[in-house]
């Protein structure tokens, strides 16, 4: 469910960089307000404990295959919603700087997808369900219930962020059609281990989870922030999808102030590539070729077998120079620094 | 997470650890250039190609002169590959327009963007990757905290970073325990593993408590206070500049497309 840069347009990365990084702010200001000072370690070592329960695996009843905790839900139930959305927040940092899963300009649409549904939607279901009575038969399937919600409203958000980006040309109804199934049986599963982890330490150490964090989250105000970012991420994503297919179409549209400044754009590349088709192969003309180009390729690339060609031949020489410089630099001489 | 992914991550340790020009340099002018260059690497239209190679030179430039490993870098690249690879992959089979033609080669759009979008994937891993190789944890938490990360946050990374060897550890151990006293697969049933894991998490509460016992016998207030380490310098703000100056002309200018231009019109 790590999404990748690559697929991603910067202008809905950055949108839900902006949500996110909000949401890190408004949390790290609850988390000191309700301070109470010795969640500062209890958060850091609980993020690494979702870490290393991974590495412990169990079998899923009825098939060969065996599954772990993803911990979002867990998180919440131990430390509250704003502690555990810090700490998610900061797990999904450290994999996406150490272990490459997930992009960092993706990091806004992750943290999002695996931290603000799990622990701002699902959690107070789970909490509206339970009303606190942890082991019970009603807080398996609460459990169950919340951590399929929000691992099937995660991989909603997946496939809309991927699709608004349009960097994939994966339709929208089919990639929902993967990815739904999918995450219903990972919900499924990480239900039933939060279930069981949680149930046990109710029964080792009940102390443990009757001690509220916080005084209970009211569901009203959450509900209205939901709203309102639904609305604000909407509303960028239609814009963008529909209209301006690239992000950078549109800031180019914006920036020019008209979309006919662009089709006025293709017909001067047109005539200078005209003008500079007959110049290049003038052996004597070479550098006025290249200023020529210089201002062609300023308008967006049409394709054409010239510029397929140009594109190949420069593309392989540059990569051959970023070789170079690559051996270049690593030849020279390791100078100590005190 | 397996533990070869924990030597892995002590890898990277190490590597943050070394001492290079790069790692010498300024934690917030590398993040931001390292954002940027996402950024912009992401902002080029879906059937982009040639524009892009030029922007390998940032993070082999980057990964050369702090010594890191290539192949290693590569190796993390390879295992993060397949969620982009998978969906990429798509794109030929939905778009298969003719797009140009290499010679008697005829390319549908899907595979011009499914390149352009392994291309992206490489770009943008082995520069993330390439920041904190060569810069190193703790020097990359405290850049960020005075870039502006709420400080809250930028001590659970640290502290998260910092018990994560600890607690894989303990995981570890626990481990190793069922493997001795079991016979066959390392997968549980789920009572076994529902105590397993708890005692893991109470284990790591109580870790926590002593923690914190040790932080307030140490004067801890609820306030954390790094250390002020780097002052910038000329050097960094030649770094920052000089790179942002050359990312900007490789987006506006499509470099190779110029250079193979420039070659054709020369040779012939």
């Amino acid at each position: 469910m790590h999404m990748a840069d690559a697929l991603l347009s910067p202008a809905v990365g950055g949108t839900l960089w902006a949500v996110s990084g909000g949401l890190i702010a408004f949390c790290a200001r609850k988390v000191k307000q309700t301070m109470q000072d010795h969640l500062v370690p209890l958060m850091g070592v609980m993020g690494a404990f979702v870490f290393a329960g991974q590495m412990i695996n169990f079998s899923i009843p009825g098939t060969g295959s065996s599954g772990h905790l993803c911990g979002g839900l867990m998180l919440a139930i131990l430390l509250g919603p704003w502690a555990a959305f810090l700490v998610i927040a900061s797990i999904l940092t450290i994999q996406s700087l150490f272990f490459a899963d997930g992009g960092v300009l993706a990091l806004g649409c992750n943290i999002f997808n695996m931290g603000f549904l799990p622990v701002f939607v699902a959690y107070p279901l789970y909490k509206l369900i339970t009303k606190g009575r942890h082991g019970s038969p009603l807080a398996w399937a609460a459990s169950i219930v919340s951590a399929v919600i929000g691992l099937v409203l995660g991989a909603f958000g997946v496939v809309l962020e991927t699709t608004a980006s349009g960097i994939s040309e994966l339709p929208f109804g089919s990639f929902v059609l993967v990815m739904l199934p999918i995450h219903l049986a990972i919900g499924l599963v990480e239900g039933l281990a939060t279930a069981t982890v949680v149930s046990f330490v109710f029964r080792a150490r009940p102390e443990i989870l009757q001690a509220e964090p916080e005084a209970g989250i009211r569901i009203r105000p959450i509900l209205v922030g939901l709203a309102v970012a639904a609305l604000v991420i909407g509303g960028a994503f239609s814009w963008f999808a529909s209209t301006h297919p690239d992000g950078l179409e549109w800031s180019v549209v914006r920036v020019s102030g008209s979309e006919e400044v662009a089709g006025s754009n293709a017909e001067i590349h047109q005539h200078l590539a005209g003008f500079q088709r007959k110049v290049a192969f003038l052996p004597d003309y070479g550098f006025k070729a290249g200023e020529a180009e210089e201002e062609a390729c300023d308008a967006w690339p049409s394709v054409s077998a010239g510029a397929t060609v140009s594109g190949l031949v420069g593309g392989s020489l540059t990569l051959g120079l970023v070789v170079l410089t690559g051996l270049a630099l690593r030849l020279r001489p390791v100078r100590q620094a005190k | 997470m397996r533990l070869a992914d924990w030597t892995e991550i002590g890898r990277m340790d190490e590597l943050g650890r070394m001492d290079s020009p790069v790692h010498r340099l300024d934690p917030r002018a590398k993040v931001l250039v390292s954002l940027v260059f996402i950024v912009l690497v992401m902002s080029f239209p879906r059937y982009e190609i040639s524009a892009l190679v030029p922007f390998l030179f940032y993070p082999v430039g980057l990964i050369a002169l702090a010594r890191i490993p290539m192949r290693h870098i590569m190796k993390k690249m390879l295992i993060a590959a397949p969620f982009a690879l998978l969906i990429g992959l798509v794109n030929p089979l939905f778009d298969r327009q003719p797009m140009c033609s290499v010679g008697p080669l005829e390319l549908s759009g899907g595979w011009v963007s499914f390149i352009s979008i392994l291309f992206r994937f490489v770009l943008t891993v082995s520069a993330a990757l390439a920041l904190v190789a060569g810069t190193g944890m703790y020097r990359l938490g405290a850049g960020l905290e005075r870039l502006g990360l709420p400080r809250v946050f930028a001590m659970q990374l640290l502290f998260l970073y910092r018990y994560l060897f600890v607690i894989s550890d303990e995981a570890a151990r626990i481990m190793r325990g069922v493997r001795l006293r079991s016979v066959g697969s390392g997968a549980l049933g789920l009572r076994v593993y529902g105590s397993l894991v708890g005692q893991l998490l109470l284990r790591s509460m109580d870790r926590a408590d002593r923690i914190y016992q040790a932080m307030v016998a140490r004067g801890f207030d609820g306030e954390i206070r790094l250390l002020q380490q780097s002052v910038p310098g000329w050097c960094d703000a030649v770094f920052a500049g000089c790179s942002l100056i050359l990312l900007g002309a490789a987006r506006v200018w499509n470099l190779s497309d110029l250079l193979g231009i420039w070659l054709a019109g020369g040779v012939s």
